[in-house]
């Protein structure tokens, strides 16, 4: 700041640029670009480096250089450190975009080699490992019983909950809750895993069944939904509320006709964007579901497959045809995340909660 | 500021509604609500007590050192295990995924709430909710099919010239490149997103006063940044950080496809030896007996402290800033 109105002081002695200080033209930053990308083909050809990432990588300190040199000699050394902060930040952001560029290209053009009605229709009973051909429809059946039991037993633990800490929350019990919900968010997957196994398994003595992966993952679904639901019922006006119970409206069903409609477009969105956090999630079932090649339609009786495992597993065999299975099932994964995730957004968009604002 | 102040308040309106009448419709909701929350603390309290419970009965039957031994022999009789190999493994590698991603990950916060030209910033924050939003094992798969054979080179490079460094040896600069830096790496775009989205947030709170005063002197945007964005946001990010540490401590499947785990011990990141917590867990479950089972558990129960002291003192950083309230991702 010192610097700044330093410079307004020295100003008056140099009458012509009073108020404005010399700048580089609004092109520079893309001449620049340019002409560092031109040099390192040309050093990158020279030198006879053969990764493109090396010529990128060449180009963007080129670009960081030349611009600094370039905006002290113009500008003056405040406006140069401050192009370079802004190509640091863009960098930064390209950096970020390349892996999620190059993870779905690969899935996707991985993925589509044997997807087909076959694939997402058959099991894998009686294919051989290495062997080609196979599916993942048993493993589709398993992840959609599991994560659906999950989601019957969390969404109404969550919601309700969340109606709690809004609505009757109060003292020490409503902190606790508050606290280790946030907590509970973090929890490692496999420690949920291990709890069931500690707890289901060990303890009671049942064996590896879809239910026991989905208790593991109610567990991980809880405090999401718990968090997105609060969030909502606290954009419900407060004078809804008022409205009602002066009315003589008994106050669950304010909560339950008047706030919980009012919100239930984002709290579906959070329920959905849950579903598809867990979806993915293979550290538990490896624990508790086991994985199976055989359609198991039953989720409380004996190992499931679920489909994050199966690309485990189909990793694991290590050969051709199992990676190609794998990327298969992949592709079809984050399909079923994505249109989740967008189905989510769509509803929070549709149903946004009215607040008047 | 206005909106802070119209935020509607949890409702306390009922207190006189229902003073006189007590009604079972009431009675039943609000129990089952509170019902609904002690549940929530039952099941955490019930998590910890469960795994101490059997890790007790592992640890007190280990023939090594539970915290000093090098190897994982649960199964053998008597059996000996440690988890100094997978406590080093486990911080190592979120070190590294910390060192990566905390910086790029103020980045894009910075380009998204500074930078970015005002259409972009809403489908760049999509995105990022959708790196977020990739299950972990395709994380995984992509790591161990994609990014490992094309680490090879950067491996090669490191070892050549920063090999004098020890850190960055390699004992075969040829081999595949499964090694703890590599899960790191793969951590690091994992944690992004959530830095990213909380750091995000605690940015757009920055009071635009400030900003403005800041302008107004006749600071360039950076100087903006680093004088009035940067220090209100500090303990933001610290928080933020401590959230994606969070993450990556507990990541399963991810580093159990790119890591060639081997209970060594090595301060050469690049070398394909070294474990995980969550790792070790699924490697050995599968040929783990009832004992073992046991000793994996107590394993897991080392992970959940840890995670739990990251976890909750970054949410208690974000409490005592009540003003960034809305950044609970």
């Amino acid at each position: 700041m010192s610097h700044a109105v330093a410079d307004k002081r020295s100003a008056p002695a140099v009458p012509q640029r009073a108020l404005a200080q010399r700048r580089l033209p609004k092109w520079a930053p893309a001449g620049m670009a340019a002409g560092a990308i031109a040099l390192a083909v040309g050093i990158g050809i020279g030198a006879g480096l053969d990764s493109k990432l090396q010529w990128g990588l060449i180009a963007v300190l080129l670009f960081v250089l030349g611009t600094y040199t370039i905006a002290t000699a113009v500008e003056g050394r405040r406006q140069a450190k401050d192009r370079v902060a802004t190509s640091v930040v863009w960098a930064s952001f390209i950096l970020a975009a390349l892996p999620l560029y190059s993870l779905i290209q690969t899935t996707v053009s991985k993925g589509v080699k044997i997807l087909d009605g076959a694939f997402l229709s058959h099991s894998m009973n009686g294919v051989l490992t290495i062997g080609e051909g196979g599916g993942v429809y048993h493993a589709i059946i398993g992840t959609l019983e599991q994560v659906g039991i999950a989601t019957a037993i969390a969404a109404p633990i969550g919601m309700l909950t969340a109606v709690y800490l809004v609505e009757y929350g109060k003292g020490r019990l409503a902190l606790a809750v508050t606290f280790f919900v946030d907590v509970m968010t973090g929890i490692p997957s496999i420690v949920a895993g291990l709890f069931i196994l500690s707890t289901w398994n060990l303890l009671l003595g049942f064996g590896p069944s879809g239910f026991a992966g989905a208790m593991a993952l109610a567990i991980l679904m809880m405090p999401v939904v718990v968090r997105s639901t609060e969030e909502m019922l606290k954009l419900v006006p407060n004078e809804l509320r008022e409205a009602s119970l002066a009315l003589g409206v008994p106050k669950w069903r304010t909560i339950v006709k008047v706030v919980i409609p009012t919100a239930i477009g984002g709290i579906t969105t959070g329920v959905m964007l849950a579903v598809a956090r867990i979806a993915g999630e293979s550290a538990p079932i490896a624990l508790l579901v086991f994985g199976n090649n055989l359609i198991n339609n039953d989720p409380f009786n004996g190992p499931q497959a679920s489909l994050p495992f199966y690309i485990f597993q189909q990793y694991q065999n290590g050969n051709d045809a199992s990676y190609d299975r794998a990327w298969a099932a992949a592709l079809v994964l984050i399909a079923f995340v994505m249109i989740l995730n967008l189905m989510a957004r769509g509803i929070a968009r549709w149903k946004a909660p009215k607040t008047g604002r | 500021m206005a909106i802070t102040t119209q935020n509607p308040t949890p409702p306390t309106a009922a207190k006189h509604a229902g003073a006189n009448v007590t009604r079972p419709g009431d009675k039943i909701f609000s129990g089952l609500s509170r019902g609904s929350g002690i549940l929530l603390l039952v099941v955490m309290a019930s998590i910890a007590i469960f795994l101490t419970i059997r890790a007790i009965n592992a640890i007190s039957k280990d023939h090594g050192n539970f915290l000093t031994t090098f190897e994982w022999n649960a199964n053998a009789n008597p059996p000996v295990f440690g988890i100094a190999v997978l406590a080093y493994g486990t911080i190592v590698s979120s070190i590294i995924a910390m060192a990566i991603a905390v910086p790029i990950a103020v980045g894009i916060a910075l380009f998204i709430s500074h930078y970015a030209p005002r259409r972009l910033a809403s489908p760049l924050s999509y995105i990022v909710d959708l790196l977020a939003a990739v299950p972990s094992i395709i994380y995984g798969l992509w790591g161990a099919l994609f990014l490992v054979p094309h680490l090879t080179g950067l491996n090669m490079w490191l070892d050549e010239y920063l090999g004098w460094t020890v850190v960055f040896e390699k004992e075969d600069p040829q081999g595949a490149a499964r090694s703890i830096f590599t899960v790191g790496i793969l951590l690091a775009i994992m944690i992004l997103p959530i830095i990213t989205n909380v750091s995000r947030e605690v940015f757009r709170q920055v009071p635009r006063m400030h900003e403005e005063a800041a302008l107004a002197l006749g600071a360039t945007r950076w100087e903006t940044i680093r004088m009035s964005v940067l220090p209100f946001a500090r303990s933001g990010i610290i928080s933020a950080s401590m959230l994606g540490l969070g993450r990556a401590l507990g990541e399963t499947m991810a580093v159990a496809t790119v890591l060639s785990a081997a209970p060594i011990l090595s301060v050469h990141v690049l070398d394909p030896v070294g474990g995980t917590f969550s790792q070790n867990i699924v490697a050995k479950f599968g040929e783990a007996n009832e004992f073992g089972r046991d000793a994996l558990i107590a394993s897991g129960l080392v992970l959940f402290v840890i995670t739990l002291l990251v976890n909750g003192a970054a949410r208690a950083i974000i409490a005592k800033r009540k003003e960034y309230s809305g950044a609970n991702a």
